[in-house]
């Protein structure tokens, strides 16, 4: 196992839960110290399970970890103390304020009660909430809620952060703005983060590598931009004005590539220099007397990705539920 | 890293503060015991007419019926509030920090100590102004208010170790009437002497619930008595003991971080 006194190093980590489920089954990832790390993949993946293996609150049934260079293992304690954790309840303590969460973290993360009041100070405003800091949990948005677990999670100052599902049911403005915390984190900060999300545009926007997971393994590593090249090409899109032409319309365009994901009243292709096959596209359809309703060129998404390695479209593609708590070990 | 007693202030002032913001928690404690407490005292007056009745008010008599539902409240408490933090994820949260098994169980049983400290002034206060008369003294009355803390502590013990296990708040609430159940299968609305049923008598003399009680009565209705106290003591030390350990053992399985 590699020194790699700021980042996580996992080695065939598996999960088996009563049952025989394998939750996680046998994945190999490396994260670099400063990196941010998307693990991407549909509801009842792995990824919580993930995480709660790599924060030493699930014991792995095989496999070796090492986070911040400690094993997760054997050296809980020390791996604890290096890192941040907002698991995906944002379990908080409605009865109590803002200021109250960050003082009982502090304190039982050690800080001394003036360290505590400054840091609680200090984080409270840096995740905008202030106004908020003496309000009562119980009263907060969705939104607040998700960056006090943040801020609550960095109040040791931890090398690494795993963040899960961190924007999960926030509305997009809310989303944003903790995408642009993280961010500041690891850019100015060099906060190693572990994020887990089942949002394509998430792993896409923040992420610098993603590992895409399904079914307890991990399918597809890379930079977004790799994994979109993997893929090949870019995606043509065309929409028949007159629906009784769908047939005829997917003839045509699959003359010109592969066939690829597309919406229900659409066909789609992927090929390579699609630019330049575009007006060749569009007088094909003009030939055969096809009026476009719609005709869309784009890259390759994440979603592209998800689809030609497991062959489901992320969107909708979780289906079997993953223990949300840690269940009895099996 | 902070020492175990600061870590057990922590959780504790959290634990307080949690409670002390629940009025769901605190008008229960203070309603219901004082509402049984008055419609006994009136409709079992004439028990005191009773040849050996050992108390000339039924009212004096009863009043320890308080601290001991007092008490049960406390175990509710504790219990359904350490299970609503299994439920919420906050035991993971807490988890993550360097926190003590030790100091979460002692520290999360805060809130409801508080609660039952303030319950049994409420009780003993209106007890008082309704004319209960206390044998033991000034000094006698103090030592029932400790004794009645005691005994909800040791009574959060078994909450504890209930929300340990079952993490579901609902679960806890569920065995409340059970306890209630072996409550009155004690002598506590009758001394154990006058109960003419011979299974009743039986069942409240091995009641360990009937030493608590008498324990604290015999402050109230006759005095300083050695033996009644001794024996209340013993069975709330091994109570307590006897919880704390099963909620420890629990609460390890629970938390099951590497």
């Amino acid at each position: 196992m590699s020194g790699n006194s700021h980042g996580i190093v996992v080695e065939g980590l598996v999960r088996i839960f009563k049952g025989d489920i394998h939750a996680v089954d046998g994945i190999d990832l490396e994260v670099a110290a400063g990196e941010i790390y998307g693990f991407l993949g549909p509801n009842g993946a792995g990824k919580s399970t993930t995480v709660h293996m790599l924060t030493t609150l699930l014991p792995p049934t095989a496999g070796r970890a090492s986070v911040a260079g400690f094993d997760v293992a054997t050296q809980g304690a020390d791996v604890r103390r290096n890192i941040g954790a907002a698991l995906q309840e944002a379990a908080l303590d409605n009865f109590l304020t803002g200021r109250e969460h960050m003082e009982l973290q502090g304190g039982l993360a050690g800080l001394s009660a003036a360290e505590r009041a400054q840091r609680g100070t200090a984080l409270l405003e840096r995740v905008g909430l202030t106004e908020a800091a003496d309000r009562k949990v119980g009263g907060y948005s969705g939104g607040m809620k998700r960056r006090l677990d943040l801020a609550l999670a960095l109040v040791h100052g931890p090398a690494i952060l795993f963040l899960d599902e961190p924007t999960t049911g926030l509305d997009p403005q809310s989303r944003s703005a903790l995408w642009d915390e993280v961010e500041r984190l690891a850019r100015e900060d060099g906060v190693t983060v572990f994020l887990t999300t089942q949002y394509l545009e998430e792993a896409d926007v923040l992420a610098d590598r993603v590992g895409i997971i399904d079914h307890g393994r991990i399918v597809a590593e890379g930079t977004p931009d790799e994994l979109k090249r993997e893929i090949g090409g870019d995606t043509v899109e065309a929409v028949p004005a007159d629906p009784h032409h769908h047939e005829r319309a997917a003839e045509i365009l699959h003359r010109f590539g592969e066939p690829a994901a597309h919406t229900p009243k659409g066909v789609a292709v992927r090929l390579t220099q699609a630019a330049e096959h575009l007006p060749d596209i569009v007088r094909a359809f003009d030939d055969a007397g096809i009026t476009l309703a719609h005709l869309e060129l784009h890259s390759p998404s994440l979603d592209d990705v998800f689809l030609a390695k497991t062959g489901r479209s992320l969107e909708g593609a979780g289906d079997e539920s993953e223990p949300a708590e840690a269940p009895v070990p099996a | 890293m902070t020492s175990t007693l600061e870590q057990v202030g922590l959780v504790a002032r959290r634990s307080v503060r949690r409670t002390m913001r629940q009025p769901a928690l605190i008008v229960p404690t203070l309603v219901f015991p004082l509402f049984l407490l008055a419609v006994n005292s009136s409709g079992l007056s004439s028990a005191t007419k009773l040849p050996g009745f050992p108390a000339d008010s039924y009212l004096d008599f009863a009043i320890t019926v308080a601290f001991m539902q007092g008490a049960l409240f406390a175990a509710i408490t504790a219990g359904t509030e350490l299970a609503t933090d299994i439920q919420s994820g906050f035991l993971n949260r807490l988890q993550l920090t360097p926190l003590r098994r030790a100091a979460i169980l002692v520290g999360q049983v805060a809130g409801a100590t508080t609660l039952a400290l303030i319950g049994a002034l409420v009780y003993l206060a209106v007890g008082l102004i309704a004319g209960v008369d206390v044998k033991s003294g000034v000094g006698g009355a103090i030592v029932l208010l400790l004794y009645a803390v005691f005994i909800a502590i040791a009574f959060s013990g078994i909450g504890a170790a209930m929300g340990a296990r079952t993490g579901s708040p609902e679960a806890v609430q569920g065995v409340f009437p059970l306890i209630f159940a072996v409550f009155f299968l004690s002598s506590m609305s009758m001394p154990r002497d006058l109960i003419s049923i011979d299974w009743f008598r039986t069942v409240a003399t091995w009641n360990p619930a009937s030493y608590l009680v008498e324990g604290l009565r015999s402050l109230v209705i006759t005095g300083w008595d050695g033996t009644a106290l001794w024996r209340g003591l013993a069975v709330g030390v091994a109570v307590l003991v006897l919880s704390f350990w099963v909620a420890s053992r629990a609460l390890a399985t629970r938390m099951a971080r590497t």
